[in-house]
């Protein structure tokens, strides 16, 4: 079952779901370099990044699994810093690959 | 709470009259004998396909004998491959009215429709005679769902409905999730839930054959918008929906057709077995959901992030949208607001307990927004199912899925 740490959510924008998670969540709209409080520190956003977004607030080495509820989520495709955004110009899954129309990813790569 | 009594002594919360069409060619007919009885309970479901299958037949003989469904129209061409005969059987047998109409004998579309018509309006007559008696939380059984999922289902819809799910289970309810091909690494953790090992055993199973089925369609159970939403890979978003299942024991493993007798939370598998034959498993949230009331459900919760609009056939559906701004771009057809826990505005707690409310409210005869708005939508396709073997769901009364 995946855990959830309880929310300290609601003056957080970066919600951690789990101690050993290494992506948050942003529960708004992050413009770039925005000071968002995430989990047990602050980081600056390095871009900007939508609402439900994935957010990298651990160092993540290529072909490092992505953790999310304390569970893999896929693996990194590529490095990504803290404060990065996360989703499929960075990662991907470990079982199926996830197909979309354009413009799905406002990530550039 | 008060139930409408059948004969097999299960309750239901609606009181249908179910126009079935057999065979897409028979479903126009079907429509307008439906069409003037659009403010009442008369809904319209069938089956398209000519060539005989017995997983459609195993669905429509549960779905015409479901709780909620007080009488039944069958309504054929004449010449299609479903076995019209006994699915009439099994619906007399139940105790209902039945009426088979057959287009091709009755003398074609006007005069097939003005029977119809007839025969339904006679029927709701009757049906204000079925008997209501007292009915116990234990004797619901809801299922659940998630559709249009953006990252937020998982944070706050889904998991509000796993609170309530427990609430329910507590209760000796029975609860079933479902959607194996959105459950793709969770199956450890699942098979960890399972009342006993050979269970566990089967979970894994479910999910394994799940992602081999996947795999060779090419394409997993993910749409375009839950990646918009900020979901990014098929084991994301099954985590965030695995949330819906809550924290009790899973019971029982279930196919399409298996009603469960027994208090409990219980997993559907809804992918085929065997070689795919038919294409994707589950072109739509509403082929779920038929496959949810087949199993006895007699409402649904439906958790929607990016903002789906659907209802059902038969069975209502209790709409929780997970993100606030879709609740409030969408507000007219959404039930519950669980987008404002990420608001600050509410916990958990508080949101799965109104969604359990709610679901008694609704057996109590509280229309959901999808059934104000007159959402009926009913989809039924080609699968095939192996049964489901004996030893963790020998207490399952089991129709013959397959």
């Amino acid at each position: 079952m995946p855990s959830s740490e309880p929310q300290d959510s609601i003056s957080a924008t970066i919600l951690q779901l789990n101690p050993k998670d290494n992506v948050g969540v942003a529960t708004g709209n992050l413009e770039q370099d925005q000071v968002a409080a995430g989990g047990q520190d602050v980081l600056r956003a390095r871009e900007w990044i939508a609402t439900g977004h994935k957010v990298a607030i651990k160092p993540i080495d290529a072909g490092e699994k992505i953790i999310k509820w304390g569970m893999p989520i896929g693996s990194a495709t590529r490095p990504i810093a803290p404060g990065e955004a996360v989703h499929l110009h960075n990662m991907k899954s470990d079982y199926l690959p996830t197909y979309t129309l354009d413009g799905s990813n406002p990530y550039l790569p | 709470m008060k139930g409408f009594r059948r004969s097999d002594g299960r309750k239901g919360i609606r009181n249908v009259v179910a126009v079935a069409y057999l065979v897409e060619c028979a479903a126009h007919v079907a429509r307008e004998i439906v069409l003037p009885f659009r403010d009442c309970d008369v809904h319209l479901i069938g089956f398209p396909g000519c060539f005989p299958n017995a997983y459609a037949a195993t669905m429509m003989e549960r779905l015409t004998t479901h709780p909620n469904v007080g009488a039944v129209l069958l309504v054929s061409l004449g010449c299609e491959g479903f076995d019209r005969k006994r699915l009439a059987e099994v619906v007399g047998a139940s105790g209902r009215p039945v009426e088979s109409l057959t287009i091709q004998e009755a003398g074609g579309t006007n005069p097939s429709v003005e029977h119809g018509r007839r025969w339904v309006g006679r029927a709701l007559e009757m049906l204000e005679e079925t008997p209501r008696e007292d009915m116990a939380i234990e004797e619901l059984v809801v299922g659940a769902i998630c559709g249009g999922s953006d990252a937020t289902s998982g944070l706050t819809g889904n998991p509000a409905v796993g609170r309530a799910f427990d609430l329910l289970v507590e209760r000796g309810a029975k609860a079933i999730f479902e959607e194996t091909g959105e459950l793709i690494g969770c199956e450890a953790s699942m098979a960890s839930r399972a009342v006993d090992p050979a269970l566990g055993q089967q979970l894994l199973g479910a999910v394994e054959k799940a992602a081999r089925y996947y795999r060779r369609m090419g394409h997993g159970s993910f749409a375009p918008g839950n990646a918009d939403g900020g979901l990014t890979t098929i084991e994301e978003k099954s985590a965030g929906a695995y949330c819906k299942s809550g924290t009790a024991p899973i019971s029982g493993l279930l196919k399409p057709g298996d009603v469960p007798t027994r208090g409990g939370l219980y997993l559907l598998d809804v992918v085929p077995d065997g070689e795919p034959l038919f294409g994707f498993p589950n072109i739509c949230d509403n082929a779920e959901i038929a496959e949810l009331i087949a199993c006895g459900a007699h409402l649904i919760l439906f958790v929607t992030g990016r903002g789906s609009v659907v209802g059902s056939a038969l069975s209502p559906v209790l709409k929780i949208c997970a993100n606030p701004e879709t609740f409030r771009c969408m507000k007219e057809d959404m039930d519950v607001d669980a987008g404002r826990i990420l608001e600050g505005k509410a916990c958990l707690e508080e949101v799965g307990r109104e969604i359990f409310q709610r679901v008694l409210a609704t057996a109590e005869g509280a229309q959901t927004q999808s059934e104000k708005l007159l959402h009926r939508e009913f989809i039924l396709t080609y699968k095939q199912f192996e049964p489901v073997g004996a030893g963790p769901n020998r207490d399952i009364f089991c129709g013959k899925s397959g």
